[in-house]
């Protein structure tokens, strides 16, 4: 399977990556080669193989429901660009 | 051209833990802003989500009640997008592997009990809330919101009228409270639905596209938004026109829906398993302690008030809607010896009335299922008449007192002493002779205006088959 130079622009926009449009041509070329090589596995016969959903071949530890943190509000909003009234100030995000 | 209505519902319930999905934080409702945002709700560099075992058992719960297989191995993906509320740049949810798979909800509309399908429900994290007013044109974010758990429930497109979607909703948020893995506040979010609706000429298998109709958040706007989108999905193919699938808002001022305005791309999530996070297993010791946890379903609560205390469909439906109004009810019941149907309409009646009238719950009644029952025993033993247990039940409203006591202090106690009902009735006689007459002379109607007289001159007192039993003596033909 190979990408097109348009696949390549989506998916950095998707991800909110800027790229060089000069590298664009060889990213979709590396890329290319690793859904290859993806290809390539999946034509392995895996009938009789569970699929699993993480390297580690153990289940997620739980913890008790407890609240365990306390108000470091200050501490975090030290190093935000702009807070207000308790909140964090971004860019617009509605017209 | 008849045109049938196709509509399915994802319904987020926030479970009612004490601390989030994957931290520590506080889930408590009205923080100020950011104070229940740790290093992990805020997406900091370096921190693990841990799962709340809370979570697990609450989704096990609802999955048991609905019938529904809970999967032995359940796995959490990331779902990629970018929007200041959610800080991490993806929503930890479940896509492949949710937690319950498919399980069904009976409802029942217009007498008729239909079976809506469960696709799945599944565990996810809440994102936090924008503020849009007023940052001198900038949004403020509160994080205290995000990593909140909740657990989407996605049913399939059953439902085939605003009506039904309703009462499937309805249902839910009953179900819920009564396995109290949420409060259903609907005010506070803790229950929100998007509804997909569809439009297609009936008899016609394929769907039609469909419209999503995002955040609204009561059972009024449900079937408000549904109704005008089909209206709208009718008239733009009535003319010629196509349905664009796309995300609508719900406009309840204007009763309208109009479209988010959203790009393309915008629904590229890509999901893929989040490796902060190993697989969820279900052991079997969790299944056996949560089946035995599991409370009596309002389902089955419902047909046993039927079956025990001969009440009729939409009474036990009632009683049976809050596992609150259903204790109160039963213990009602057990306490004052009355007989059911008195209890349920005192219940049903003056009680939910007052409640409603004041918007509270049953758990805030002003009358205690003690008082109450006080109240019923001195009807069924003839110290007071039905009409003053009105008013002693007024009365009750407005003080701490028993029964008992506002009988005694307000002189309410019936006359049953025949000697001085006996007195008043010879006093009316002797007052009316022309009514005398006109009964003597054949007009039965009159009866009742003695009866009147005598009530009123016992200022409501008189036990009324003991005012009938003497007058029929006395003016016998």
């Amino acid at each position: 399977m190979s990408l097109t130079v348009d696949d390549v622009n989506k998916i950095a926009y998707l991800a909110r990556l800027g790229i060089d449009a000069q590298d664009t041509e060889s990213y979709a070329q590396d890329l290319s080669g690793m859904l290859d090589l993806v290809a390539q596995m999946s034509a392995v016969n895996t009938d009789d193989v569970t699929p699993m959903a993480h390297p580690l071949d153990q289940a997620q530890r739980l913890r008790p429901d407890q609240v365990i943190e306390t108000n470091n509000r200050e501490a975090f909003q030290a190093i935000a660009p702009q807070v207000e009234a308790g909140l964090y100030l971004v860019p617009k995000v509605i017209e | 051209m008849q045109w049938e209505t196709v509509i399915g519902l994802e319904i987020h319930t926030q479970l009612a833990t004490k601390s989030k999905i994957f931290s520590g934080a506080a889930t408590a409702y009205g923080a100020e802003p950011n104070t229940q945002a740790c290093a992990v709700d805020l997406g900091l560099p370096g921190v693990l989500p841990v799962l709340n075992e809370e979570v697990v058992r609450m989704a096990v719960k609802f999955g048991f009640a609905i019938d529904a297989e809970v999967a032995d191995v359940s796995v959490f993906a990331r779902k990629n997008y970018f929007y200041p509320d959610s800080p991490k740049g993806y929503q930890i949810s479940q896509m492949d592997h949710p937690i319950v798979g498919i399980g069904h909800m009976d409802i029942e509309v217009d007498g008729i009990t239909k079976r809506i399908g469960v696709t799945r429900a599944h565990l996810e994290e809440d994102a936090g809330k924008s503020l849009h007013e007023d940052f001198h044109g900038l949004t403020g974010i509160d994080l205290n919101r995000a990593g909140t758990p909740l657990l989407e429930i996605v049913s399939e497109p059953d439902m085939r009228s605003a009506k039904e979607a309703i009462a499937y909703m309805r249902k839910i948020h009953e179900l819920v409270q009564y396995l109290e893995i949420s409060d259903g506040n609907m005010q506070e979010g803790s229950f929100r639905c998007d509804a997909n609706v569809s439009i297609r000429p009936k008899g016609q298998e394929e769907y039609g596209t469909r419209t999503e109709l995002k955040n609204i958040n009561s059972f009024k706007f449900v079937e408000k938004a549904i109704n005008i989108e089909v209206e709208r999905q009718i008239e733009i193919i009535e003319n010629g026109g196509k349905i664009t699938q796309e995300t609508r808002l719900y406009d309840a001022d204007k009763n309208e829906t109009r479209s988010m305005r959203s790009k393309e791309e915008a629904n590229d999530y890509r999901y893929f398993p989040d490796p902060d996070l190993l697989p969820v297993i279900i052991s079997d010791e969790l299944r056996t302690q949560v089946r035995a946890d599991l409370p009596e379903l309002p389902q089955i609560k419902r047909q046993r008030f039927i079956a025990e205390y001969q009440l009729d469909a939409e009474t036990a439906g009632i009683l049976s809607s809050t596992k609150q109004l259903a204790h109160y009810f039963e213990a009602l019941v057990k306490s004052s010896g009355c007989d059911a149907k008195t209890c349920s309409n005192w219940v049903t009646g003056d009680l939910l009335g007052v409640l409603n009238k004041q918007s509270l719950d049953i758990a805030q009644s002003p009358i205690s299922y003690e008082r109450l029952a006080g109240l019923l025993q001195r009807i069924a033993d003839n110290t007071i008449s039905g009409k003053i247990a009105k008013q002693v039940f007024e009365a009750m409203l407005n003080s701490e007192d028993d029964a008992d006591a506002i009988i005694e202090s307000q002189g309410l106690k019936q006359i049953t002493d025949s000697g001085a009902i006996e007195a008043i009735i010879d006093k009316i006689i002797a007052d009316n002779p022309a009514q005398v007459e006109q009964y003597l002379n054949g007009k039965d109607k009159v009866f009742g205006f003695f009866v009147g007289q005598t009530m009123k001159a016992s200022q409501g007192k008189a036990n009324p088959g003991e005012v009938n039993k003497i007058l029929q003596g006395k003016l016998k033909r």
